[in-house]
């Protein structure tokens, strides 16, 4: 693709070029990161993935980034331009140009090297949340699927859109302060099957989303919410969870007796 | 050098890998299973599939009308057997991933909801909504999550296979951190790697497309079955081939040239009935025609100067304009999404630009119907494998059904395998490892004074395959292409890469890939060569019919020191003898 982009050029002729500014750091090298400037052609349709796979493949074969579906579903080139969390194959170089465009790896995450992260840490929550169906009822599959009505869906649905994106955490002032804190998108995503008509685990999430004091410590900001590029609404699903807890809390401290 | 070992491996995390990973769980929790990634399993390919899955589940279908579809969509190349088995289990995976949460969409009494697609007599095929692979991809990611049996190797780059004493025992993989290559032991090793569209230059497939298990098998000497075979999907994005789902006209999206005329009417696929018809679309139908045909078609109107010309080549119009922005956003909102994003129009009002894109191919390395491959402890599973049941062309929507199925077939095998297999050999693992290890340090890290660049090979390839193996080829393309193919694989040699640190370097994986691309389209080019006729997928101008007598076939491509040495292996043929492909009639 990058290569048609690259002939339809050179037939249509447009000398524009734009600045990119990267962050490089080579953990074998370099005992601080750098940016390096790129020169890079300007195209109306190109997105800042686009002009670092130039850079990779015309300019600089060692600039070392992550990117694969480049059409914004499997969450791996998020990375920060200008400052905000963006993927960068659905950040179009129109909405920067003609400014220098400068491109820095996700805010919050240990760098591996130049644009790419670690992330383990997200993954370690996942599990942690038991991002999992748990079944309220074992139901064998031979006896066919569970119903589900289109508002039963759509309860949770918005939750389910998460891409594990990365761009949540590095929004969430919570998160830069405090890595323990569970985090924007794990939250998400335990609320979007605390949600699930099918599941019944509700309560053993919550003792994990809320083991840590990061989450009172989440004010509704909401530029997880802001930078989420599905839409997902992370600030949402905490607030609910929240909401849930406090519900909780007073249920059994108020009226004992009630049933949990 | 230190070895990891389990007793089953599966290569690629993607649908496939991790439903055969939970299906080792589910067979023996005992048993331990390394999946080995090159990308975080929910990067994986799968994540793009739009428009669904397909499985008889409503009583107005039958088995027996899914494999006639998927058979006749297939020319009549499919095992029969295969699509049996495959038809069969279809309907209890896709409740079993009902079962591990995956979203489907529903209708208002809460069953699974089912909708049209190409090439289908009744609508079969399950969504959710028009991301149908990326929930089905994240279920089967999250479910893996409690497995305890599953070591999860992310960002690990297998490069080859550890073949000791006639037997896979394991794999050598780049830990992408360190850039040490390891050895990772396994009785059973379960390549579920995905395709390669990346082989050609204008794709619907992720970066990650690079043939990679079907490069490690090939290598291995096992044969890549039909690899002539390759999909076009009628609906890209001009430019950046981005997918528009074939289920934006399984909802009524009709295809018009710059007539605003529906040429599908013209090539044997029906007539059109209006939009607004209440029987619109009718299946096997005009716009739900099998893609192949759907594509040559468009070839045909672009001869005749009835397409549209822009910066990225010709197209046509997808137009979806009438279904209404309620129902667009109900069903296709990933469409709508996409549209806005990369094309700048809103298909609620515009029409889309489309043309055909190379989509999946349908050979890959050669199993039978237990995804077992020819190298004991060797299986397959997904687009990487060939069965077959997708033949000369695939039926949309079976692809995503077919992971689920063979993936748990192909693992299922793999312990099997395992339980009677004697030990691995750790010693001479690990010195076939240390090989590996040293082959790329000297191929890759000690500077040669090369001068080819891997993009600019990677470009010269990528074209070379669409001018010899497109839509349309001949033996003087086909010539050609494997003479350049033979020429580029040469040069390679030459490559010259700046970045020699160990530290996540993707320049290394990707000329590791480029290398697995040069024997991927090696393999599918002179395949292509070999099979003198007209089938499904592979046209050739200059053999413009099928030819049943000498290649009712499936091809097998094995490796040489020269070129590929091409065999055949017969059809299974079961209950349907070959026949006419009739799209359109009543």
């Amino acid at each position: 693709m990058a290569v048609n982009k690259t002939e339809a050029n050179e037939t249509g002729g447009s000398e524009a070029t734009v600045i990119l500014e990267v962050f490089r750091y080579h953990p074998e090298q370099d005992d601080a990161p750098t940016f390096q400037r790129y020169d890079v052609p300007y195209r109306e349709d190109w997105v800042v993935l686009d002009a670092l796979n130039h850079v990779k493949d015309q300019i600089d074969g060692t600039l070392t980034y992550r990117w694969s579906c480049r059409m914004g579903v499997c969450g791996s080139c998020g990375m920060m331009v200008n400052g905000e969390p963006k993927l960068t194959c659905a950040a179009f170089l129109r909405d920067y140009y003609p400014d220098a465009i400068r491109i820095e790896p996700l805010n919050y995450f240990p760098v591996i090297r130049d644009l790419v992260i670690n992330m383990d840490d997200f993954l370690h929550k996942l599990s942690e949340v038991k991002a999992w169906l748990v079944p309220k009822e074992e139901k064998p599959v031979s006896d066919g699927e569970h119903l589900q009505t289109p508002a039963e869906l759509a309860h949770y649905k918005q939750f389910s859109m998460c891409i594990n994106c990365m761009l949540c955490y590095s929004a969430c002032p919570v998160y830069g302060q405090h890595t323990e804190f569970v985090g924007p998108a794990a939250i998400a995503l335990a609320q979007r099957y605390n949600l699930d008509s099918r599941d019944g685990a509700a309560d053993t999430r919550a003792d994990v989303i809320f083991s840590d004091e990061g989450i009172w410590d989440c004010t509704f900001v909401g530029d997880c919410t802001r930078v989420c590029p599905k839409n997902v609404d992370p600030a949402g699903a905490i607030q609910q969870a929240k909401v849930a807890a406090t519900k909780d809390w007073f249920r059994s401290v108020l009226v004992p007796w009630g049933s949990k | 050098m230190e070895i990891q070992n389990h007793d089953i491996l599966i290569v690629g995390g993607g649908g496939a890998g991790l439903r055969a990973a939970i299906a080792i769980g589910e067979e023996n929790p005992n048993l331990s299973v390394g999946v080995i990634s090159k990308v975080y399993p929910m990067r994986s390919h799968t994540v793009s599939a739009e428009g669904g899955a397909a499985a008889v589940i409503k009583p107005n279908d039958s088995l027996d009308d899914h494999m006639y579809d998927t058979i006749s969509g297939s020319d009549w190349l499919a095992d029969q057997d295969a699509v049996e088995a495959f038809v069969h289990e279809a309907p209890t995976e896709l409740v079993q991933l009902e079962h591990w949460g995956c979203p489907w969409s529903r209708e208002p009494d809460g069953s699974v909801a089912v909708r049209p697609f190409g090439g289908m007599k009744i609508e079969r095929t399950w969504f959710a909504a028009d991301k149908t692979g990326f929930h089905m991809l994240h279920a089967l990611f999250q479910t893996a999550l409690k497995y305890n049996n599953i070591t999860r190797y992310d960002e690990w780059f297998a490069t080859r296979l550890l073949v000791h004493d006639g037997r896979c025992q394991g794999v050598a993989a780049l830990e992408l951190r360190s850039g040490q290559v390891r050895a990772i032991a396994g009785k059973g090793t379960v390549l579920c790697t995905g395709g390669a569209g990346r082989i050609f230059p204008f794709t619907t497939n992720a970066a990650v497309k690079t043939g990679d298990g079907m490069a490690l098998a090939y290598r291995a000497g096992v044969p890549l079955k039909d690899m002539e075979f390759v999909q076009y999907h009628p609906t890209g994005l001009p430019g950046t081939g981005i997918l528009i789902t074939e289920a934006s006209r399984g909802e009524g999206g009709i295809l018009i040239n710059n007539q605003g005329y529906r040429y599908l009417q013209d090539y044997d696929l029906g007539e059109p009935l209006d939009v607004n018809e209440p029987n619109h679309p009718r299946k096997r139908t005009m716009e739900l025609g099998p893609r192949d045909r759907l594509s040559q078609a468009f070839v045909q109107e672009r001869k005749n100067g009835r397409t549209i010309q822009g910066p990225y080549g010709d197209y046509v119009y997808l137009d979806v304009r009438h279904m209404g922005e309620k129902k667009i956003d109900k069903k296709i909102p990933f469409v709508r999404e996409l549209c806005r994003n990369y094309v700048g129009i809103d298909p609620v009002h515009e029409l889309i630009p489309v043309r055909p894109v190379v989509h999946y191919v349908m050979g890959g390395v050669h199993t039978n119907i237990e995804g077992e491959t020819p190298l004991p402890g060797l299986f397959a599973a997904g687009e990487c494998a060939c069965v077959s049941i997708n033949g000369a062309n695939r039926l949309g929507s079976n692809s995503l059904t077919e992971l689920l199925v063979f993936g748990a077939r192909a693992a299922r095998a793999a312990v099997r395998f395992g339980a009677q297999a004697g030990d691995i050999v750790i010693d001479q693992i690990i010195a076939l490892a240390e090989q590996e290890q040293r082959r790329i340090r000297e191929r890759f890290f000690q500077p040669k004074g090369g001068t080819e660049t891997i993009a600019g090979l990677r470009v010269e390839l990528t074209h070379t395959m669409e001018r010899a193996a497109g839509i349309y080829r001949s033996e003087e393309s086909l010539r050609a292409g494997c003479d350049e193919i033979r020429e580029l694989k040469h040069r390679f040699n030459q490559i010259e890469l700046a970045d020699h640190s160990l530290t996540f370097n993707t320049e290394l994986t990707a000329a590791l890939e480029l290398e697995y691309m040069l024997d991927v389209s090696e393999a599918l080019a002179h395949s292509a060569l070999a099979r003198t006729e007209s089938r499904g997928s592979h046209q050739r101008t200059d053999y413009p019919d099928r030819d049943d007598q000498r290649f009712l076939k499936h091809s097998l491509a094995y490796r040489s020191d020269g070129d590929p040495r091409i065999e055949y292996v017969d059809v299974a043929i079961t209950r349907w003898p070959p026949g006419e492909r009739v799209y359109g009639s009543k």
